[in-house]
């Protein structure tokens, strides 16, 4: 009965889903108050019902119902509860279901969040969201069923979840990302709502770029644990592939950091209005595309989706609703919202337009790429490759192109500086920072002229920053004071920044200093690899709860000293014999050891092993969280908490928008 | 229900090739036929294979061709003649750091060109607006004010 | 105006990303053509399975034929066999190329199951595998008179393909031996 449940929910959440885009949009273009007050209650309808339906999907799973078929399919009596959980999104249909209860989540805080809002705005906003419930939902009911019955003949038992998702990292992984792809959707809907209303004023950026900045947060997490999740389960030390289905997530967050840049000069300035809009459209557009590339089967990725071209189908059409439709809305409405405002060549607007500038390239230069074989393909060109070899060659410069403007950014001033202002705050930066590129790489082994790049870009930044910050903190009575005055959004900036200095840093020293030997080992050998004596102590067998592994045990010494022991495994997974590498790591700050088996080579007890060294590999995700941190302190500011404040004083009196 | 729908392997991400780590032992007689090997392997796509590299798949195909690989190096063959060689064999799909020749000079030189674009078009678009800078120092419409106004009216009497 | 107008460019190259992924749809990314399409087929100089002779390019030249890549560790091999004794009873030379397999087990399944090949070269190393740019079994190479390689399918030959795509070239490739 459950799931008859849960798909009847579903249903209803869809229907609610249809009203509420088209009673607000009706009472908006009516300016009929009641439909439009509608609105809020409609959108927490769909959250309550959705949320009912995915609650059945996590019963089914969690009672082993093997009558539904994605619990057939993924999970199974033996699998631990918490996977059993999980297993609800490691499935294209739960997945789907997944996105659809965030998605309503959003679109119910925003119903809750944003009561300040102008009814009208709010009427259009929650409107919108509707909409694209509409299209999921109805893309679940009709391609993707996730109640659909195994009937006749319920299997004893199911064929478990992949091993591979069998994971701490993969059990929150994919609802953080979907966190950030459908959190774009509010600043889209935003932008659609100002589109579509004629004005753009200027409060429209403030209300907007907090949900922004949260979305952006939350997709920087999620792609910093995918990689993090790619590096101990799948990469074997590798953390980042350029895979479409990477691509996918990469570029609506090159987009993103786009939008909250451009957002901040809007919101500040009430500059690049209809940019940011068209940057609104063009994040949220790139999260469908990416919905369409992994699950529509156009491109090989190592992650095989559920790739049907029914399915692609409809989410193409529904992409070109929604994007089109937006687009076309934006070209015949941006001129009403273009801006008035001018600044000159030498302020921070300039440095702004320079982040939009390498990002947005930098976003399509990785869609171009990605998509260049199906370009290819399509055109009968024959089948090209595009890999990490590419991607790298093209990305890297032009994040390096972007460092030395970031680190002006925050020190320079809105709509007119002068050069002079900058040399005098930022000469001593910059003699520093080179200095640092020229000697640090020394310390650490031979000199490397990346390294030695890498530095001194990292260096300039964070220099710059703490330059800046000292500038704000001495102008006051006393430092305590200086500190006290600056804002939550200035923290912020300044923690996100520091966190892509520490990305730099991670990136460039984990790609050139990273020691990697694969070699035959036996019990009781020692093998040193950048100084870390590596002695297989013995190989045993072991058993988990649904599998049974070999697993090699080994000691690691530095200086005579043991410093730690390592136990990876080689598992075989009970219920569908699939065979898994489980690699160990010595996680460190400065660098992580990593051991993997791989087969066992010859009778006489060898197996081949992976020795890993990889330094400061933990500074690239430590960096995404402090961008991810930073982004969300962005939102505690106090001038967005003011309207929180207001808002309960307006609950208190006449709801603005009461009858 | 179609065939291809019962088919379809209804996993979210599921890499089609197991999740084993794989580790050749091969022995070089010079550590810089190591490093050589360590790249080439990351630049050829296994041709069966999803996508994937052929240091990374366990796929028969992606062993014989490291196993190729690991005799060319050691018979002396430069990086071109290796990667030619598979061209010659695979065709370009097995590259994936396409050569700059064909269709595939457009891929190289989009990101370039892209930047150029861009910054004309910043530049063209400052150019038009920057006599203006001085004059419009009232940055707010009218409207835009008022809006303004009132949040900020709200918000000191919210704290 | 033309301000107004390039407030359409972004929708215009949507419309033509859209037009690609649609296209996309119906185009199979896995789907590889060989890279060896009217390249002459590769030297070797490999044993003949069951004979103690050695077999070469010329031996297989002449006339039009068929170049199947098996093994008995292929499964869908299995499928096409049948299909292929039937084309070799119909007078269809074909040469089998007995890839990455152990000869006792490979005679063994051509007595059981019958032989459909002129000959059949034993490639245990898969040399003449990587030169034909074979990523798996079931291949089969379509080769002119002259030795060049014409075409190449991957998967299971059956009645569907032979006649929609192998037997008209096939004939093509005939009718045009005979004039030259």
């Amino acid at each position: 009965m459950i799931p008859e449940f849960g798909h009847f929910a579903l249903i209803i959440g869809f229907v609610l889903a249809i009203i509420l885009t088209l009673v607000p949009a009706w009472g908006a273009l009516q300016n009929n108050i009641k439909a439009m007050a509608l609105a809020p209650g409609l959108a927490i309808g769909v959250l309550v019902f959705v949320t009912i339906s995915f609650i059945c999907l996590c019963v089914a799973f969690l009672q082993d119902d093997f009558s539904v078929k994605v619990v057939t399919n993924n999970s199974n009596s033996l699998l631990p509860p918490i996977y059993k959980f999980s297993a609800v999104w490691g499935n294209h249909e739960g997945s789907l279901l997944l996105w659809s209860l965030i998605l309503s989540s959003w679109t119910a805080a925003v119903a809750v969040f944003s009561r300040q809002l102008p009814l009208l705005m709010l009427a259009r906003v929650l409107s919108v969201m509707g909409f694209i419930g509409v299209g999921f939902l109805s893309f679940m009911l009709l391609t993707s069923n996730p109640f659909e019955r195994m009937l006749p003949g319920i299997p004893a038992d199911g064929n478990d979840l992949n091993p591979l998702l069998q994971d701490p990292g993969l059990i929150i992984h994919p609802p953080l990302l979907y966190m950030g792809y459908v959190g774009f959707s509010v600043a889209f809907a935003f932008a659609i709502a100002a589109l579509w209303g004629g004005s753009l004023d200027a409060a429209w950026a403030r209300w907007s770029r907090p949900w922004t900045n949260i979305a952006w947060g939350f997709l920087t997490l999620g792609i910093m644990l995918g990689s993090w999740w790619a590096y101990y389960e799948l990469g074997w030390g590798g953390w980042w592939f350029w895979d479409p289905v990477e691509n996918a997530s990469f570029m609506p967050w090159l987009a993103g950091t786009a939008l909250i840049h451009s957002l901040a000069a809007t919101e500040k300035r009430g500059l690049f209005k209809s940019w940011t809009v068209l940057l609104a459209i063009f994040a949220f557009s790139l999260s469908l595309l990416g919905t369409f590339l992994v699950r529509s089967g156009v491109l090989t990725s190592v992650h095989a989706f559920a790739t049907d071209p029914e399915r692609g189908l409809f989410i193409l059409v529904f992409l070109m609703i929604v994007v089109g439709g937006s687009l076309t809305l934006y070209a015949l409405r941006a001129p009403a919202v273009a801006s008035r405002v001018g600044f000159e060549w030498v302020s921070r607007e300039s440095l702004i337009l320079c982040n939009n500038v390498v990002f947005l390239v930098s976003t399509l230069t990785v869609l171009f790429g990605t998509l260049f074989p199906l370009f290819m393909d399509a055109l009968g060109q024959g089948k090209y490759s595009v890999g990490p070899p590419y991607f790298n060659a093209v990305f890297v410069p032009l994040m390096a192109l972007l460092v030395p403007f970031m680190g002006v950014g925050p020190v320079s001033r809105w709509k007119r500086d002068t050069v002079r202002r900058w040399q005098s705050e930022l000469l001593l930066p910059a003699i520093v920072a080179v200095l640092c590129g020229l000697t640090l790489p020394l310390f650490e082994a031979e000199y490397n002229i990346w390294v030695a790049l890498a530095v001194s870009l990292a260096a300039w930044l964070v220099l710059s920053l703490v330059r800046d910050l000292w500038y704000r903190v001495r102008q006051a009575v006393s430092v305590s004071a200086g500190l006290r005055r600056i804002t939550l959004s200035y923290w912020g900036m300044f923690i996100a920044h520091l966190g892509f200095a520490a990305c730099i840093v991670g990136v460039v020293a984990t790609s050139q200093y990273s020691v990697e030997h694969d070699l035959k080992m036996y019990p009781g050998q020692t093998e040193v690899v950048a100084g870390y004596e590596f002695t297989l102590v013995e190989i045993v067998p072991v058993a988990g709860p649904n599998y049974v592994a070999d697993e090699a045990r080994f000691k690691v010494f530095s200086d005579g000293q043991m410093i730690v022991s390592l136990a990876p495994q080689k598992r075989r997974y009970l219920a569908s014999g699939q065979i898994m590498t489980e690699a160990d790591i010595d996680a460190g700050l400065m660098r992580d050891l990593f051991v993997a088996m791989g087969e066992p080579v010859g009778d006489d007890g060898a197996w081949a092993i992976r020795l890993h060294y990889k330094p400061m590999v933990r500074w690239m995700w430590l960096g995404a969280l402090m961008m991810a941190v930073g982004a969300f302190a962005t939102v505690m500011d106090k001038r967005y908490r003011q309207a929180r404040i207001r808002r309960t004083i307006r609950a208190g009196g006449r709801e603005q928008y009461g009858v | 229900m179609t065939k291809s729908y019962l088919l379809a392997i209804l996993v979210f991400m599921l890499p089609i090739a197991p999740a084993v780590a794989v580790i050749e032992t091969y022995e070089f007689s010079d550590p810089a036929l190591e490093l050589r090997y360590r790249q080439l392997t990351q630049e050829l796509r296994c041709p069966k294979c999803q996508n994937q590299n052929i240091a990374d798949s366990n796929a028969p195909i992606a062993q014989d061709l490291r196993l190729l690989l690991y005799q060319q190096l050691e018979s002396g063959a430069s990086d071109g003649e290796i990667l030619d060689h598979m061209v010659a064999r695979y065709g370009e799909f097995v590259r994936y750091r396409p050569s700059f020749e064909g269709a595939a000079i457009v891929l190289w030189l989009t990101p370039l060109v892209l930047l150029l674009v861009a910054v004309g078009v910043v530049i063209l678009a400052l150019k038009r607006k920057s006599p203006r800078a001085e004059s419009s120092d009232a940055t707010l419409s009218a409207e835009e004010q008022r809006q303004l106004d009132r949040m900020l009216r709200d918000s000191e009497h919210g704290s | 105006m033309a301000s107004r107008l390039k407030l359409f460019l972004p929708l215009l190259l949507f419309v033509a990303l859209a037009l690609f992924l649609f296209r996309g749809l119906s185009l199979d990314p896995q789907a590889m053509p060989s890279a060896l399409i009217d390249q002459p087929l590769p030297a070797f100089n490999l044993p003949a399975l069951g004979k103690n002779t050695q077999i070469t390019r010329d031996d297989v030249l002449g006339e039009v034929a068929l170049m199947n890549v098996w093994a008995t560790w292929c499964v869908s091999c299995r499928v096409e066999h049948p299909y292929l004794l039937q084309l070799s009873d119909s007078g269809i030379p074909i040469y089998g190329i007995n890839y990455k397999d152990e000869d006792a087990a490979a005679l063994r399944w051509l007595a059981e199951l019958g032989d459909p090949y002129r000959a059949n070269i034993v490639d245990k190393s898969g040399t003449l595998g990587i030169d034909l740019g074979v990523y798996g079994a079931p291949e089969t190479y379509l080769v002119d008179a002259k030795g060049m390689i014409r075409y190449r399918h991957v998967g299971v030959v059956d009645e569907r393909i032979w006649e929609t795509v192998l037997q008209p070239l096939f004939l093509e490739l005939t009718a045009e031996g005979n004039q030259g």
